[in-house]
């Protein structure tokens, strides 16, 4: 049974920061980047109000921002940092040493487009071109979600099977400066939910020790690793990365008991008709708008889906095969572009694992929404328009469209 | 040199890129590709090549020196700073 629960009116960078709060995160650092500002600015609040015993952390970049992040976690600290498009990409070397050193980081990450040109409004092309690092990716789709995937993130990350950082990402401005009534619950749930950081034993010269910076128990973090060892120690991220799938499941399903909110099965959101022979996925808010679309097209009698991805990394393989299996045609949203390849990077992912299935729906991908461009219930109308042609005619005239490029 | 041994492969090593073992046990000589041999009948204990060895792996106890191969990378340094040709650099 869920616990009762307060409802306060916060955006999804405020929800950010107060998730953090109550998760008593040991060191916060970063550097102020928007969309990503609130958070910190809030976070710094709780500091100077003393809510908080955060070591907060001031630096002059985000490469710092994320080094100092190492450091605290090596240390055996919970750590937290937040940022965005720009601040991410010059983060990009710690964001990968992170994840090699095994560091259960959470950043939250509201996102906005790369430059150029320069542009402060959402698309995916920050996250998306970490998607390799071996960070957690998971996306939440409003500002309840981000509080609720805060939360979760760090009892992911800390997972013994897992110890991998994560990132939380939302959309910039469309989650990160909206208002929403948000459920929060009380401190000490949280606190019991959430427990103290868990750090793993290693061996070393034949001693059990903990994984952490210890004078006590001194030991190399960061050594060299050339072709004798460096290939194992990303085969042991590729199989952190593949137990995270089921921990986001039974985290997501633990998180329900006291929350009693739930997010599909933690990887994937389906919503719409069963019967359903159309579908849409995509990330995050657009989610949302996609289904006030489903819901007309409900109230006419056209049985269409959408599939909202939460969970990029891991790759929910077999989930979205099992999705998928009874549609006859999907299209999938990108916001971010593949420039020089076949489609955006969950087309491509999708497409992909599509291959080994006997049966498979007929898939398109739409680029759309990049640098902000609003994504209205209109433009999502004319996809599942473009759907209903491809099913009359059978004919696909390009597998990548532009939705809403003039 | 020691022999080659068979690696731990990556279920057994450590997470994190930790070191586990002491660089001791990293035996660094295997990435020589050219070994350098004394002839200690032209040497002349002058420890030249002692002193210019940026491995250390040339000792001295006092009445003769050795060379370490476990560690020593064949860099030839000892070879070519040799006033009497006492050393010479044999591919491995």
């Amino acid at each position: 049974m869920s616990v009762k629960q307060k409802i306060i009116g916060i955006n999804g960078d405020e929800a950010a920061a107060y998730a953090l709060k109550q998760c008593k995160v040991d060191l916060l650092s970063a550097y102020p980047i928007t969309p990503q500002t609130i958070i910190v600015e809030k976070f710094s609040e709780y500091v100077a109000n003393g809510e908080v015993e955060t070591e907060f952390v001031t630096v002059e970049s985000e490469h710092s921002a994320m080094s100092v992040c190492i450091g605290g976690a090596a240390a055996g600290g919970r750590v937290c940092t937040a940022t965005a498009s720009a601040g991410l990409a010059l983060m990009h070397e710690m964001v990968f040493v992170a994840a090699s050193h095994r560091l259960p980081i959470v950043m939250t990450v509201a996102n906005r487009a790369l430059s150029g040109p320069i542009n402060i409004h959402p698309d995916h092309s920050d996250s998306m071109a970490e998607r390799d690092s071996s960070w957690i990716q998971l996306y939440a789709e409003n500002p309840q979600e981000v509080y609720d995937t805060v939360i979760q993130a760090f009892k992911i990350a800390e997972d013994p099977t897992v110890q991998l950082p994560c990132m939380v990402m939302f959309d910039g401005f469309i989650v990160s400066h909206t208002l929403q009534n948000v459920s929060v619950l009380p401190d000490n749930i949280v606190d019991k939910f959430v427990g103290r950081r868990r750090i793993p034993k290693i061996n070393v010269m034949g001693r059990e020790i903990e994984y952490k910076l210890d004078v006590k128990n001194p030991l190399t973090m960061g050594p060299l690793a050339l072709f004798d060892y460096y290939f194992e120690h990303k085969r042991q991220q590729e199989e952190a990365i593949r137990n995270a799938k089921q921990v986001i499941c039974e985290i997501n399903d633990e998180f329900a008991k006291i929350s009693g909110r739930k997010y599909g099965d933690g990887l994937l959101q389906p919503y719409g008709h069963e019967d359903a022979e159309l579908a849409i996925i995509c990330l995050g808010s657009t989610a949302g708008t996609a289904r006030t679309v489903v819901d007309e097209y409900r109230t006419k009698g056209i049985k269409v889906k959408v599939i909202r991805l939460k969970a990029f990394r891991p790759f929910p393989a077999s989930e979205l095969k099992n999705a998928l299996k009874n549609l006859k045609l999907v299209a999938v949203l990108d916001r971010s572009g593949g420039y020089g390849a076949i489609g955006g990077p969950v087309f491509n992912e999708i497409r992909s694992i599509l291959y080994d299935c006997k049966e498979r729906p007929r898939i398109v991908n739409y680029i759309y929404g990049l640098g902000g461009r609003d994504v209205t219930p209109k433009l999502i109308k004319k996809v599942y328009e473009d759907l209903e042609d491809i099913l009359k005619t059978g004919k696909v005239e390009e597998n990548v469209k532009f939705l809403g490029v003039r | 040199m020691s022999e080659k041994q068979v690696k731990p492969g990556w279920k057994s090593i450590p997470i994190g890129g930790v070191c586990w073992k002491s660089s001791e046990e990293y035996s660094t000589g295997d990435w020589r590709s050219n070994r350098p041999i004394l002839d200690s009948d032209k040497c002349t204990n002058c420890l030249i090549c002692y002193i210019y060895c940026p491995d250390s792996c040339i000792s001295w106890d006092g009445e003769k020196i050795t060379i370490n191969y476990d560690y020593c990378k064949g860099c030839g340094i000892c070879a070519t700073e040799c006033p009497v040709t006492a050393i010479e650099m044999v591919k491995e």
